[in-house]
């Protein structure tokens, strides 16, 4: 099977190229594509790449398969047409190879204050919630942080410092709905510019590509529904 | 506000300016169809006819309402457009100052020419 890969190494490469890889594949095999790049890292020990639990849970090993962005690890070999195109996730800098820094991204993700703040009488024991409000945080609370739906997202790569981008901006929801959080209107006025979420303009490349099939979009415009509610 | 300042935007906040750019494209719709409707039932489109639909207080005002809502919504999209795909900050600037001008400069040209007829 012919693979194409991103290479860059900005220590002794001018600017990036791409590498041509030839791997034996089994006919009827089950490998992932994670698996061959492990294979291919044999052949050549310089390719670059992340990965750590191979199994669609940590979110390390994000990449541009065939112009869309996936998760290698829960990607087969047998869904991609050959020859396979391999490039880093696109918008963020790359320090080598697949590996990109991830700083802007993670900013983002820090902004919306990503954690409960409960500002009332702390309760003896927990902080009860229903079963219903429970509900509200399923398709929201599984990201896993890989960054395939902000990298591919338009309004993220022309203003990747202002605009939340769709991963944080699922997480941003995923606060102002928590029954138990008490911020909800301190955290609509922090998002309530022109960039963090307005830049928007749902196109849905972010639900296309989530390898966990989550839908930022309509959190999103959950967030503005929130936010058209305190304002009006 | 939130997090990020724009002194060049037209609204107030993201949420201001998303609504001003829905609640105008509905007015421009309207303003189409209504002109349309007036072209295609009218049999004979002629000087005099034209001049007595704008001689009439609502379509001056319904005009002038759709003149704003061109200006407003131009002025936010461009202002979008210009933070998306204009990197350089004096490009970005001058072209900004240049829209609102324009915009500006429309509105009163606008006006004269509805008042006058």
């Amino acid at each position: 099977m012919k693979f194409s890969i991103y290479r860059y190494n900005p220590e002794t490469d001018k600017k990036p190229y791409m590498q041509e890889y030839d791997l034996d594949v089994p006919e009827g095999s089950d490998m992932m594509l994670l698996d061959a790049l492990v294979a291919l890292k044999n052949q050549d020990p310089t390719l670059s790449f992340r990965r750590s639990c191979r199994e669609g849970v940590c979110g390390s090993d994000g990449m541009n398969i065939n112009g869309k962005n996936g998760l290698a690890c829960i990607t087969a070999l047998s869904s991609l047409k050959a020859p396979i195109v391999i490039r880093p996730l696109p918008g963020l800098p790359v320090i080598r190879d697949l590996v990109v820094d991830m700083a802007q991204f993670y900013k983002q993700y820090e902004k919306i204050k990503p954690f409960l703040i409960a500002n009332d009488e702390p309760p003896a024991k927990e902080r009860l919630q229903s079963p219903e409000d429970r509900a509200k945080l399923d398709g929201l609370y599984e990201c896993i942080l890989c960054a395939c739906c902000s990298t591919s997202c338009p309004s993220f790569w022309w203003n990747p410092d202002k605009f939340v981008g769709p991963a944080g901006l699922l997480q941003a929801y995923r606060f102002l709905i928590d029954s138990r959080d008490t911020q909800t209107e301190e955290r609509l006025a922090e998002l309530d510019d022109a960039y963090s979420v307005f830049r928007c303009r749902g196109i849905m490349n972010c639900v296309d590509v989530c390898p966990k099939g989550l839908n930022p979009t309509r959190a999103i415009g959950h967030i503005r529904s929130m936010l058209l509610k305190s304002g009006v | 506000m939130g997090v990020v300042t724009a002194s060049t935007s037209l609204g107030r906040s993201g949420l201001h300016d998303w609504i001003i750019q829905r609640v105008s494209a509905i007015v421009m719709l309207a303003y189409v169809i209504f002109l349309g409707y007036f072209i295609c039932t009218t049999p004979e489109l002629s000087f005099p006819v034209w001049q007595e639909l704008f001689a009439s207080t609502f379509m001056k005002v319904f005009s002038l309402l759709a003149l704003l809502s061109v200006i407003g919504h131009a002025w936010i999209g461009l202002w979008i457009v210009s933070t998306d795909y204009m990197p350089k900050l004096a490009i970005r600037f001058v072209f900004q100052v240049l829209i609102i001008l324009i915009c500006l400069a429309l509105l009163v040209w606008g006006i004269q020419i509805l008042w006058s007829l």
